[in-house]
């Protein structure tokens, strides 16, 4: 039984299509990454999972929950995967400690203290407990992408969805997240994640879709897909000829 | 023939300039309220108070504050209702305050990066969590310079509300002039008498703009 099954999804922005018939079962567990060219549609889908998009056509079911745009369905999709965003989008006005108590403290009501606890022991997975009443502004790109899992994983989601993480830093920031993402990997939480880190994807995902104007091109395991890549795009892509 | 000393045109003056601060704090506070509402219609999901927040916004940014104050006075006389000059001043600073406010709070919440919502969005919150918890917050400190800064021009908008015969420090101004027959004095002093008023609002917001920039400056 798959956890995020995604059948035959197309999207039009316009005249534009960009997705032209999605279908991608992911497995619980199960760590895939999206590569492509961008305006292939990857990060497109992924909005798409999460309903920061709708879909014009086709269906997305995660764990037993349909994606239908109204809010009720919206609150219980977004509940079960959470999402990471290339610009991390921490509240700037609120400390780390803050971020990561602030939903659960809203949309799940509990209660203060324990929403704190909560936090404390997130922001320890991510290697920033002592980092619990630093504001953004004072943190590096890495540590607030860290931050920003952090509040992901308070709200306890089954899936997680990451939309090029590690783009938005220098280059020596790109370990310290990928190495938290390889742990929960390890942890057994399933991934989703658009990526250009193609040594990362190799490592760690179970699986690889390349995407190519707005189809799944290629998809299989990364030694097939990086070894052997069948189409001529999935090889210009990868530069090798 | 009486004689007005210097002191008794000031203290005229003075005690005239009370209302003009009063009527500039209804002003403000009113226009804030009506603005607030006028915000959330505009920016809200639905469309016909969209429309109808932002046909109200042009209608009173695009028509003179004098005309409005007109059609408040002698608009609602025209039905029989009569209406006294302090409720028309009110009425109309309060209506003209609020458009401009709720106008330069849109900019505020628009200006708050697409991210915010769409990740107080993934993490589950609902429209009104996201404006209470996420946007409302960072807009307000945007807002509180251009905020006061406005307060400026409801301060000086409050001098036309003597043509309708509010007597207020432009108004005490020519009714001292025409008894003293001074009136580079009372004018000068008027001036002075808005200016006190005036600077100090067009230097805090100056200086909130500075202090609230610090804690922002990476957005």
């Amino acid at each position: 039984m798959s956890l995020i099954a995604i059948t035959e999804v197309k999207k039009r922005f316009g005249d534009n299509e960009v997705l032209k018939g999605i279908s991608i079962d992911v497995a619980p567990g199960e760590v895939v990454a999206i590569i492509g060219k961008s305006g292939s549609g990857k990060s497109t889908l992924l909005r798409c999972i999460n309903g920061l998009e709708t879909i014009d056509e086709g269906s997305i079911v995660v764990a037993g929950a349909q994606f239908l745009p109204d809010e009720v369905h919206l609150k219980a999709l977004r509940l079960k995967v959470g999402m990471i965003f290339q610009q991390f989008n921490l509240f700037p006005h609120l400390t780390a400690g803050g971020n990561v108590m602030l939903s659960q403290m809203v949309v799940k009501k509990t209660p203060k203290k324990d929403a704190e606890a909560v936090a404390r022991k997130m922001l320890d997975r991510v290697g920033l407990a002592h980092k619990f009443d630093a504001l953004p502004d004072e943190l590096s790109g890495g540590q607030q992408q860290r931050v920003a899992i952090a509040r992901a994983l308070a709200m306890q989601p089954i899936a997680l969805l990451c939309d090029e993480i590690t783009s938005a830093l220098d280059p020596e920031l790109v370990a310290e997240v990928l190495a938290v993402v390889k742990e929960l990997a390890a942890e057994g939480m399933t991934l989703v994640m658009v990526t250009h880190e193609m040594r990362f994807a190799r490592d760690v995902c179970s699986r690889v879709v390349f995407m190519h104007q707005g189809r799944v091109h290629e998809i299989g395991a990364p030694e097939d897909v990086f070894s052997n890549p069948r189409t001529p795009e999935l090889r210009q892509f990868l530069g090798v000829q | 023939m009486t004689e007005f000393s210097f002191w008794d045109i000031l203290r005229n003056l003075l005690l005239a300039a009370r209302w003009t601060v009063v009527l500039s704090l209804v002003s403000f506070i009113g226009g804030g309220i009506v603005g607030a509402a006028l915000l959330f219609l505009r920016i809200g999901g639905r469309r016909w108070p969209r429309l109808l927040s932002r046909g109200y916004i042009q209608l009173f940014q695009g028509t003179p504050l004098l005309m409005q104050l007109f059609l408040a006075f002698f608009g609602l006389g025209l039905f029989g209702i009569d209406v006294p000059a302090w409720l028309a001043a009110c009425v109309a600073l309060i209506l003209w305050t609020a458009a401009f406010l709720a106008e330069i709070w849109r900019g505020c919440v628009e200006s708050i990066a697409k991210g915010q919502w769409e990740a107080s969005a993934s993490l589950g919150m609902g429209y009104l969590q996201q404006m209470r918890y996420v946007i409302l917050p960072q807009a307000l400190k945007v807002a509180v310079p251009p905020t006061v800064g406005f307060s400026v021009q409801v301060v000086k908008g409050t001098a036309l509300t003597s043509i309708i015969g509010f007597v207020e420090l432009s108004k005490a101004g020519s009714i001292v002039t025409n008894a003293t027959f001074q009136p580079f004095t009372v004018y000068g002093l008027v001036a002075l008498i808005y200016f006190a008023l005036c600077w100090p609002l067009s230097k805090s917001s100056q200086l909130l703009e500075r202090k609230l920039n610090v804690a922002h400056r990476n957005h």
